[in-house]
């Protein structure tokens, strides 16, 4: 990967790796960009008066905090970086199949992340990230176009990436390297890749539509031509609600291999658990009515699109069942990354079953547009896919750099975004059990105590997400020498040195055994600095 | 990058093993690829079907007002379009350059052949005032705003088809360019046949939008 020096090895690279390490940067850059708009949203609602921000800053403070957080930051978050440098690894290969497509993909991404940022410098959008119909079309005098654009961009960036992981697992996997002897973080990531293959066209198809009724009146979403708003909102959840499992299944494949790992155990049920990749993919496409219960949709249908969504909570549950399962017995040990899987699995199961609740079409009515969603869907994504991405980033950083992080630092900042996260977000279900509305700068006073604490929390978490980018950067120069396997881990992608050689293996590895053979290896401890 | 390990031809990039492997990873990575061009179609089609079954009078009647035999020229068009692409690909798989140059050729003609006649048909529709606009008007229906939306659909469908037209016009180019200087041989003509893969998808896509735009309820009842 040090194979050649200089800003235009990296800027035309065609190395899996290093595309990897450019959305790292790029990611990380609009992690933070998301992260002080949500600072400026938890600093307004500290007190119940409207006093920082006029209600339209705060509208387009939520809304730029969701669309870069949600498409430039969530959805690339592991596939583009982890996946990207850990799937052909993981299977054996030299590199994913189209090395050109991929390095374009990451430019798509940029340039979308442009547009975006373009439209926030201008003077920002206010219309939410889910861009609803009529006001997205008709009524706002925002960049609407500019943020869409950025969002169309950015999916081919998705599509592409998906083309190149499904194409990749495919055809590239070195000999011996079966289907089931796939690592769980692959499986999770092709489940992804059909999502992202299927479900981003609709997304960018319902922008080209946003497009042309907003310059050219065309009528499809304008209720006075005989368009109607709602068929936007069918087109969005389609994707949009598939998009959920883009975030969140990545982060499943990464917790299996650290759950193995960090308990020197094959992950019981390997077989339900790969597959209950592949089933959440498929049922995430037949669940997007649950976004419509208040939205007119026939309560036939809305019966139809509950029950389905309490579908998805089998596959997700075979998978937590099956990781605790797999701790059982095992020889734990507790460094930082089982300590971001254990976080993820608590926190991941909160936001599951809250997800129930919303499922339910009388509680939804209650609860829709209220603190209660916005604390369920942040459980998911930030407890959820944050939690396991930074336990990923942590699980791999000495195969990525040859370098440890340094533990003492590494556990104090998961211990701190894992209170800094519950602080946060969980007085935000009561906040919406109480009837606190989204969206909204100013509150009546009843609700301060919560916002407060919601506030404080998330300046702890802050603080937890800020030591990781220094010590990480630190760790490149001054931390430990890694070696090889410095986990005692049995993928692919820990038999060659720390960082890969340019074409990751000496020799392209001959697979003989099951992933997660721990069996060799039982009762060897690993070391933890 | 190692190139004393993996020499990169044409033929074999470094990261494959073998010949056969490369082909299969593009005509794989080509399907995938349609299959996400089907998706971003579909919104339009549902679109469509929504919106046709809510108010089949006036799509019905607007529908009517396209000249279908046009339409059927085109098919017809495209379908030979198809028919030279596969003999491009035949004369890919048998390794001849100029029979290989000469249907790319008449595959690149009929493919403007298609554009220019879809060109006319737009401007019959701007003759009629059938363009969405201020100066849209349909006989026959006091529903001018749902007529509209039929020819907004039918602008934005057949719109994004040329759009692909015009972009597999480009693709034949260069396939034509590269088969030119001779790159591509019996052992190695993946492009070709991938070419082709996606010029016989943008050809299906347009048998589907003429009997949904122009063939259905053709004889229907007046509005």
């Amino acid at each position: 990967m040090n194979a050649s020096y200089g800003i235009k090895s990296w800027l035309f690279t065609k190395d899996h790796k290093r595309i990897a390490l450019l959305y790292l940067a790029t990611i990380t850059f609009f992690f933070f960009i998301g992260g002080i708009f949500a600072t400026l949203i938890r600093i307004e609602l500290l007190t119940p008066k409207g006093d920082l921000v006029s209600s339209d800053t705060y509208n387009k403070l939520f809304t730029m905090h969701g669309v870069i957080m949600v498409f430039f930051f969530l959805i690339p978050s592991i596939p583009a970086t982890l996946g990207n440098f850990f799937i052909p690894m993981m299977i054996g290969a030299r590199d994913l199949a189209f090395p050109r497509i991929n390095l374009l993909s990451w430019y798509l991404l940029v340039i979308g992340g442009l547009f975006a940022i373009f439209a926030m410098v201008a003077g920002g959008v206010d219309t939410g990230w889910t861009f609803y119909t009529p006001y997205s079309t008709s009524y706002s005098n925002t960049w609407v176009i500019a943020t869409a654009l950025g969002i169309f961009i950015a999916g081919f960036s998705s599509i592409l990436t998906g083309l190149n992981f499904i194409v990749t697992v495919h055809t590239m996997r070195a000999p011996g390297m079966t289907w089931f002897r796939l690592p769980l973080m692959v499986w999770s990531n092709y489940a992804t890749s059909l999502i992202q293959v299927l479900g981003t066209p609709v997304l960018a198809i319902t922008m080209v539509l946003v497009f042309c009724e907003r310059t050219f009146h065309i009528g499809i979403f304008d209720p006075a031509l005989g368009g109607d708003p709602v068929l936007f909102q069918h087109l969005f959840w389609f994707y949009s609600h598939p998009a959920v499992y883009i975030m969140v299944l990545p982060g499943m494949g990464v917790i299996s291999e650290l759950i193995s790992v960090y308990s020197r155990k094959a992950v019981f049920g390997y077989g339900f658990v790969a597959f209950s990749s592949v089933a959440i993919a498929v049922l995430g496409f037949l669940v997007w009515g649950h976004h419509l219960f208040v939205s007119g949709q026939s309560l036939y249908a809305g019966m139809v699109f509950s029950f389905l969504s309490y579908f998805v909570a089998i596959p997700s549950a075979i998978k937590v069942f099956n990781w605790t399962a797999t701790l059982y017995k095992g020889s734990i040990s507790f460094a930082t990354p089982m300590l971001y899987a254990f976080g993820f699995i608590g926190l991941f199961t909160i936001g599951g079953l809250t997800g129930l609740f919303v499922a339910a079409l009388g509680i939804d009515v209650h609860v829709t547009d209220t603190y209660f969603v916005i604390a369920h869907f942040h459980y998911i994504m930030v407890g959820g896919t944050l939690m396991a991405y930074l336990g990923g980033l942590h699980y791999w950083w000495p195969k990525i750099t040859g370098r440890m992080y340094p533990e003492g630092w590494a556990k104090l900042s998961a211990l701190i975004i894992f209170l800094g996260f519950n602080l946060t977000f969980f007085p935000q279900f009561i906040l919406g059990y109480l009837g606190m509305p989204r969206r909204y700068h100013a509150y009546s006073d009843e609700f301060q105590v919560l916002h407060v604490l919601s506030t404080a929390g998330a300046s702890v978490l802050a603080v937890g997400y800020l030591l990781p980018a220094i010590y990480f950067v630190w760790s490149l120069r001054y931390g430990q020498v890694a070696g090889a396997n410095p986990w005692k881990a049995t993928g692919l992608e820990w038999q060659t040195p720390s960082p890969p050689p340019p074409h990751n293996f000496e020799e392209t590895p001959v697979v003989t055994h099951d992933a997660y053979d721990y069996s060799t290896t039982v009762g060897e401890v690993i070391e933890v600095g | 990058m190692a190139s004393e390990v993996h020499v990169e031809t044409l033929a074999v990039r470094e990261q494959f093993d073998t010949a056969s492997q490369q082909k299969n990873a593009s005509t794989l990575g080509m399907w995938v690829f349609l299959i996400t061009e089907i998706m971003f179609f579909g919104g339009m089609f549902l679109a469509y079907t929504a919106y046709r079954s809510w108010y089949p009078n006036v799509f019905g009647a607007a529908s009517r007002t396209l000249n279908a035999t046009i339409g059927a020229i085109n098919t017809a068009v495209l379908l030979c379009s198809s028919y030279t692409m596969v003999l491009a690909v035949r004369a890919g798989q048998l390794g001849r350059r100029k029979t290989i140059m000469l249907f790319l050729v008449l595959t690149i003609i009929l493919g403007f052949v298609f554009l220019g006649i879809k060109g006319y048909e737009w401007w019959e529709k701007f003759e009629e005032h059938h363009v969405p606009g201020a100066s849209f008007h349909l006989e026959g229906t006091p529903l001018q705003g749902q007529a509209q939306l039929f020819f907004s659909l039918y602008f934005a469908m057949t719109g994004l088809h040329a759009l692909h037209m015009v972009v597999g016009v480009g693709i034949m180019s260069y396939l034509l360019y590269q088969t030119y200087v001779g790159k591509y041989t019996a052992e190695y003509y993946t492009p070709i046949d991938v070419g082709g893969l996606y010029w016989h998808f943008v050809d299906i896509i347009w048998i589907y939008l003429f009997p949904l735009l122009y063939l259905i309820d053709r004889h229907g009842p007046k509005p």
